[in-house]
This record gives C-alpha cells, sequence and structure tokens, in this order.
C-alpha cells in the first residue's frame, strides 16, 4: 500500500463533468460534533473525500503548559468528553511516569474500575448514535439511541454518586484517585452491570435479526489489515480488521495484569465487524468490573496528600510518555517537565484523530448513505480529534 | 338538494376530516413511537398532550416563510401543492361506507393508484426548485424509487381487483362478506397483502425506504429548505397519503366496512382497519434502520416485482380455474 498517501479514487463508467461537490458538515445532523467532509459525487457514488477538521480546537496542549499537575486532570477530560475518565487516566499516569509517583494498589483498582465503566458508558453512546445514523433519527435507529442511552444515564448515576459529577469527573489525580467508593455502591454497580448485560444481548437481537442492519454494514467501509497497520488507526477499529492489539494487554498499566479478559479480534474489517468488536468489549468491560468489585484491595486511594494548593504537586525535570486504552482506542500523552509545578509541553495523541485518517482511504467508491454509517463505525469524538 | 351541491357538501366534510385526521395521527404515531423507546411523548400540551398537533399547526402557520434566493420562485412555490393535491384527491374515491363517498367511481381502484403515483411531480419539483444539494439529490431518488415501487404497489393492489372482478372500491367490500382477501386462497391472499405492505412503505417513503427525507445524509431531502407553511403543506401531504393508503389496504384486504354489529358500525370498523394498517407501519419505522438506495432499486425489481408479478397470474388463473369449475 504505497499509494494510500494520496486520496483514492474510483473512476466511475459516464465520464463527463456531472460531479457534484457536496459539503457533510461542519453543521450536519450526523456529523458528530463539528466535522466537515467535502464529498465529491457521481451520482450517489462518493469518488473523493477531503476532511476537515479544526472546528473544535481548544488550544488544549497549550493549555496545560498554564495550568499546574493540579489543576489540569480535570481539564484533560474535556479533550474526549465522551469517555472523560480514561482521558483523565492518561494525563495522571504520564505525570507519575515522569515524576516517578508510586499509586496505591486500590487507586489502580479503582482507575480500572472506572475506567471500564466509562468504556461502556462510551460504547453505548457509540451504539446509539451509530444507528441514528444509519436509521435516521425519525426511525429505527432513534429506538436503539434511546435504549442505548437510558443504559449510559445508569452508569452516569453511578458517577455522579462516586464524584458528584455525571459528565467531567476530576476522579484522578497525581498519585491515585481523589474519590473512594460511598457505602453501598459496589452492589449498586454491580446490579447495573448486570442490567447492562442483559440488555445487550437485547441490542444484539434486534440489530443482528434485522436483515436491514446486516446489508448496511456487511462489506461496507471495509479496512484491510495492510491498511489499518499502513494508517495507524487502533481501537475497536484495528481488532476489527484483524489486529489483536489492546494496550491493556500489550503493556498492561494501572495493573490490568491482575484481571482476565479477551480481546476481541474480528478479521472481516467491516462496519460490522467493528460493531462486533464493540459489542464484545461491553461484555468484557463487565467481566473486569466485576472482577475489580471482588478484588478490590483495602488500603489508601493516594500516595499523596490531598489538595492544599494548586502548585502542590512538582515533577523534576524529564519526560514521558504513557498511553491507555480509551474507548476508541489507544490515547496517549506526551508530558515533558522542568522542575516546576506545571508541565513545559504536553502532547496528546488522540484515538480519533488517528482513527479519521482512515476515510479518505476507504470512502471513496461508496454510496452518500455509506459515508454516515462509515463515519460513524470509527466513532470519532472531535474534542478528542481538535483538542 | 341538487346533487352537485350533495357532492361539493361531502367533499368539504370529507377534506376537513382527512386535514383533522392528519393533525391527530401524528399524535398517535408519536405516542405509538414514545411506547416503543420507552419514552411518554408529548404530555404537557392538554391532558396528556391532546393539544399537541394544534399547537404544532399553530407554530407552523407562525412561523417565517424562507424563500432561498437562487431558488426558482416558481417552482419552489408551487411545488408544496402539486404535492398536496394529490394526496387530498385520493381520498376521493374512497367510500367509507355504502353510499357514503365523495364519488364511487367504477375504476376507483384505478384512480386511485393513478392520481397516487402523481405525487412525484410536486416531489421533484420542490426538490429541483430549492436550489439545494441535499435536495436536488433526495429528488433525483425519489424518482428512482417512486418508479421502482409503483409497479409493484400497483400489481399488489390488483390481487383484490382480480379476485373481486371489479375496480369499483364498493363492489371490492362487498365481494369480501364472508372472507377477507387477506385470508384469500391460503397463502395468496397474505402473501398479497404482505407484498402491498411493503410497498406502500416505499410508496409512502416511510423508514426503511426514506432515503428521500434521510436526515443521516440528506438533512432533510427535498423538503430541506421549506419552513412554515410550506413545509407544513408538504407534511400534511406526506401523512394523508400514508393515511389514504391505510385506507386502501384496509378496503382492499381487511374488508373495508364489514364487521360484526350493526350496519352503522361500519365506518367505525373501517378507521379501526385502516388505523391497524397504519400502526403497522408505524411499527416498522420506528425498528427499522434505512437502507440504501442502491439495496432499495435491488429489493423492488428482483425481488418485489416478480413476486407480486407472480402474484396476480396466480390470482388470475385460480379465479378463472374456479369460475369454469363452478
Amino acid at each position: 500500500m504505497a499509494s494510500t498517501a494520496t486520496t483514492q479514487t474510483v473512476e466511475i463508467g459516464y465520464g463527463g463533468n456531472e460531479r457534484l461537490i457536496m459539503n457533510m458538515g461542519p453543521q450536519h445532523p450526523s456529523a458528530h460534533g463539528v466535522f466537515r467532509a467535502i464529498l465529491t459525487l457521481e451520482g450517489e457514488t462518493v469518488v473523493a473525500v477531503d476532511a476537515v477538521i479544526g472546528y473544535l480546537h481548544r488550544c488544549h496542549e497549550k493549555l496545560a503548559e498554564n495550568l499546574t499537575y493540579v489543576q489540569y486532570p480535570t481539564i484533560a477530560s474535556k479533550t474526549d468528553y465522551v469517555s472523560a475518565m480514561t482521558a483523565e487516566l492518561a494525563y495522571v499516569a504520564s505525570v507519575e511516569k515522569v515524576g516517578k509517583i508510586d499509586v496505591p494498589k486500590r487507586a489502580q483498582y479503582l482507575r480500572v474500575l472506572v475506567a471500564e465503566l466509562q468504556r461502556i458508558a462510551s460504547h453505548c453512546l457509540w451504539l446509539g448514535t451509530w444507528c441514528m445514523d444509519m436509521g435516521g433519527a425519525l426511525g429505527g435507529g432513534a429506538t436503539i439511541f434511546l435504549y442505548a442511552i437510558r443504559e449510559r444515564e445508569l452508569i452516569l448515576d453511578l458517577f455522579e454518586a462516586l464524584t458528584g459529577a455525571r459528565l467531567l469527573y476530576g476522579f484522578h489525580q497525581i498519585g491515585g484517585v481523589r474519590y473512594d467508593v460511598p457505602a453501598g455502591w459496589a452492589e449498586r454497580c454491580r446490579q447495573t452491570v448486570d442490567l447492562i448485560e442483559r440488555r445487550v444481548a437485547e441490542y444484539e437481537a434486534m440489530l443482528e435479526g434485522n436483515a436491514f442492519f446486516l446489508v448496511r454494514t456487511q462489506g461496507v467501509g471495509v479496512v484491510s489489515r495492510e491498511l489499518a497497520l499502513d494508517v495507524g488507526v487502533c481501537g475497536p477499529l484495528i481488532r476489527g480488521s484483524g489486529v489483536g492489539y489492546d494496550v491493556r494487554r500489550a503493556e498492561p498499566y494501572s495493573s490490568y495484569q491482575d484481571f482476565q479478559f479477551t480481546v476481541p479480534v474480528e478479521t472481516a474489517g467491516d462496519c460490522f465487524a467493528r460493531y462486533r468488536v464493540r459489542m464484545v468489549e461491553f461484555r468484557e468491560s463487565i467481566k473486569i468490573v466485576r472482577q475489580v468489585l471482588d478484588g478490590l484491595p483495602e488500603g489508601p486511594i493516594s500516595s499523596r496528600p490531598g489538595v492544599k494548593s494548586v502548585g502542590q504537586v512538582r515533577i523534576p525535570k524529564g519526560e514521558g510518555y504513557t498511553r491507555v486504552e480509551g474507548a476508541r482506542g489507544e490515547l496517549g500523552c506526551y508530558v515533558v517537565a522542568d522542575g516546576g509545578a506545571k508541565p513545559y509541553r504536553l502532547k496528546w495523541r488522540g484515538a480519533s484523530f488517528c482513527n479519521l485518517a482512515v476515510l479518505p482511504h476507504i470512502i471513496p467508491g461508496h454510496k452518500v448513505a455509506d459515508v454516515v454509517a462509515i463515519m460513524g463505525s470509527v466513532d470519532p469524538v472531535f474534542g478528542e480529534v481538535d483538542r | 338538494m341538487p346533487p352537485f351541491v350533495y357532492h361539493a357538501l361531502v367533499g368539504f366534510i370529507v377534506l376537513n376530516a382527512v386535514i383533522g385526521m392528519v393533525t391527530y395521527v401524528t399524535l398517535l404515531e408519536r405516542k405509538f413511537a414514545a411506547r416503543m423507546q420507552s419514552r411518554i411523548g408529548p404530555y404537557y400540551v392538554g391532558p396528556h398532550g391532546l393539544l399537541q398537533p394544534i399547537a404544532d399547526a399553530i407554530k407552523l402557520m407562525l412561523k417565517e416563510d424562507v424563500v432561498p434566493t437562487l431558488a426558482d420562485r416558481w417552482v419552489y412555490n408551487l411545488a408544496p401543492l402539486v404535492f398536496l393535491v394529490p394526496c387530498i384527491l385520493i381520498f376521493a374515491t374512497i367510500p367509507f361506507a355504502p353510499g357514503l363517498g365523495v364519488a364511487d367511481l367504477n375504476i376507483g381502484v384505478l384512480f386511485f393508484l393513478a392520481v397516487s403515483s402523481l405525487e412525484i411531480v410536486g416531489l421533484f419539483m420542490g426538490g429541483w426548485g430549492s436550489n439545494n444539494k441535499y435536495a436536488l439529490l433526495s429528488a433525483m431518488r425519489a424518482v428512482n424509487q417512486i418508479i421502482s415501487y409503483d409497479l409493484p404497489f400497483i400489481f399488489a393492489a390488483l390481487v383484490p381487483v382480480v379476485l373481486a372482478g371489479s375496480l369499483q372500491m364498493s363492489a371490492i367490500v362487498e365481494a369480501q362478506r364472508g372472507l377477507w382477501f387477506v385470508g384469500a386462497w391460503y397463502v395468496l391472499g397474505p402473501l398479497a397483502f404482505l407484498a402491498f405492505l411493503v410497498a406502500t412503505l416505499a410508496a409512502e417513503n416511510r423508514v426503511p425506504f426514506d432515503i428521500l427525507e434521510a436526515e443521516s445524509e440528506l438533512v432533510a431531502g427535498f423538503r430541506v429548505e421549506y419552513s412554515g407553511m410550506k413545509f407544513s403543506l408538504i407534511m400534511l401531504g406526506e401523512y394523508a397519503h400514508m393515511i389514504g393508503t391505510s385506507f386502501l389496504g384496509a378496503l382492499l384486504f381487511l374488508g373495508g366496512w364489514l364487521g360484526p354489529g350493526p350496519e352503522w358500525l361500519g365506518p367505525v370498523w373501517f378507521l379501526l382497519k385502516a388505523l391497524f394498517v397504519f400502526l403497522v407501519v408505524t411499527w416498522v419505522r420506528w425498528s427499522f434502520v434505512r437502507i440504501r438506495v442502491d439495496q432499495i432499486l435491488a429489493i423492488s425489481w428482483k425481488l418485489l416485482l416478480p413476486l407480486t408479478l407472480l402474484l396476480l397470474m396466480v390470482t388470475a388463473f385460480l379465479v378463472a380455474w374456479s369460475a369454469g369449475g363452478a
């Protein structure tokens, strides 16, 4: 795949100048945020796509240089606001690596717990919005959307009981976590994941028993194994293309080596394969949540005292990169410390950003309606793309 | 009373009844969808949201009417009317009870089918006149889809016609005394009804065949540039078409006004059957995802058209055979 750098075009039978340039976005019902795709159409067929990003740029990396290590974790969650817990985790893990700060076992387990719950919540939102892309806000897709949102709500309730916030949590801090589980929370958490496990089976029955869903997803938007490796996609995308790469397994962080789980791999590489990967991840996350609750060790939740002043954490000179497996794939954070209370430089490696790069390779040749299905199956969150 | 006054009066009543029904059918659909999605639906305007359609209508009338600068004004402004008229006109031939209808033509079914396929003209005018790429693409899809699905729709609707031996709506209903056509000839009736339902979905542009609207890629399709009263005229036309086709389904397959009880209950039975057809269509709408334009065409030409044609031929053969045998 040497030619992957250029946009692939597909020649359609009838020549002439009957091409139509159509904007999809930045304001569009299925643009998942603000994303602009400039489609070149021949009839219904897309022959080229230009992706324009940057509408949600908020200077996140510059912001990190101006906020202290104590302040930034709450802002870090805004990079990927759909799975804020893993974004926070990437930042604090990276700072802890540079500063060589230990994290108590209980805190590590709690981090895994919230990360997996967050993955379930994020996949719920993905499933709903993706089905809405294909089925319409005024059709069967909306039904799945509302079901999925209903389940996501349960997890947000759990997070609210844990941290007091529903979307952006500020749960992690350098050296541990900020809050311990309240009384009765673990039991409630178990009931919630039990319920979600049953509901996931319902979604599968509703979608996979539906011939229209299958024809819309199978064989659509195929990312071959080579293309996946070349472009460097990650998360469910690369696992849907036959590469069993998962940061939790490849480079365990935060005690992931203590838990039993399988990394789902599908070989087809189409939208349906990515859907299957995520559906299995629902169940694997639930499995991990149960294991964490069963084996939660006693002890402190942070190796550092609570927050007394915003400048209390100082990291010695050094630099480090840590990656975690977010809901969308490998989320990395590179921190350069200069000995002060603020990082000298910070760089995010967003999973959505890297995954989005595959779109111009796979969209040409598909119909207009497939564009939204493919885009949804990539599951981009534009807070993370533009930062 | 001179006949033309009588007809004008009945026409006026039917027209208003249709418009009233359309407004309230939207509420029925919203409540039904809410039920499916474990929601409540409209609730605050009036008791249990019963006044919601009226509030919607008033809102739409008060909205600003925006005409795009570069629109083809004549075509753009005319399109909602051209779309609406055939959709309302199809009610002309529907008898709601014996003798209760605007005109019980002896070619009623033919009239219905012919007029209902005229809506494509208004649709395409809207898509073309808006001077919008989404609308244009939607209009092109509309032509594709309606041409493909009118044939299976007509063939499926002709099965009861052949069974009854008449194109007159009231005669078709009377022929179903004893056994509704949905149960005729073991599997033949149910299959024809099923094919009719599928073709109905497509002819009405409902999910899973609503590629014209397709808001996830074409925003709102051919009506993306319409607002205010013009938008509501288009919506009125769409729902009127849908209800009209539901009435047709109830007439052709479910025995129209036939039912137990005294004769004056006939219109009630008819209404209930039509609403049943409507709710089946709604049920499908809220549980399926939309399919792609090429797949829609493939379903029509490769599956539905041969199937309905075969059904029609088998029906004709059976009718001729039983007539010869008797």
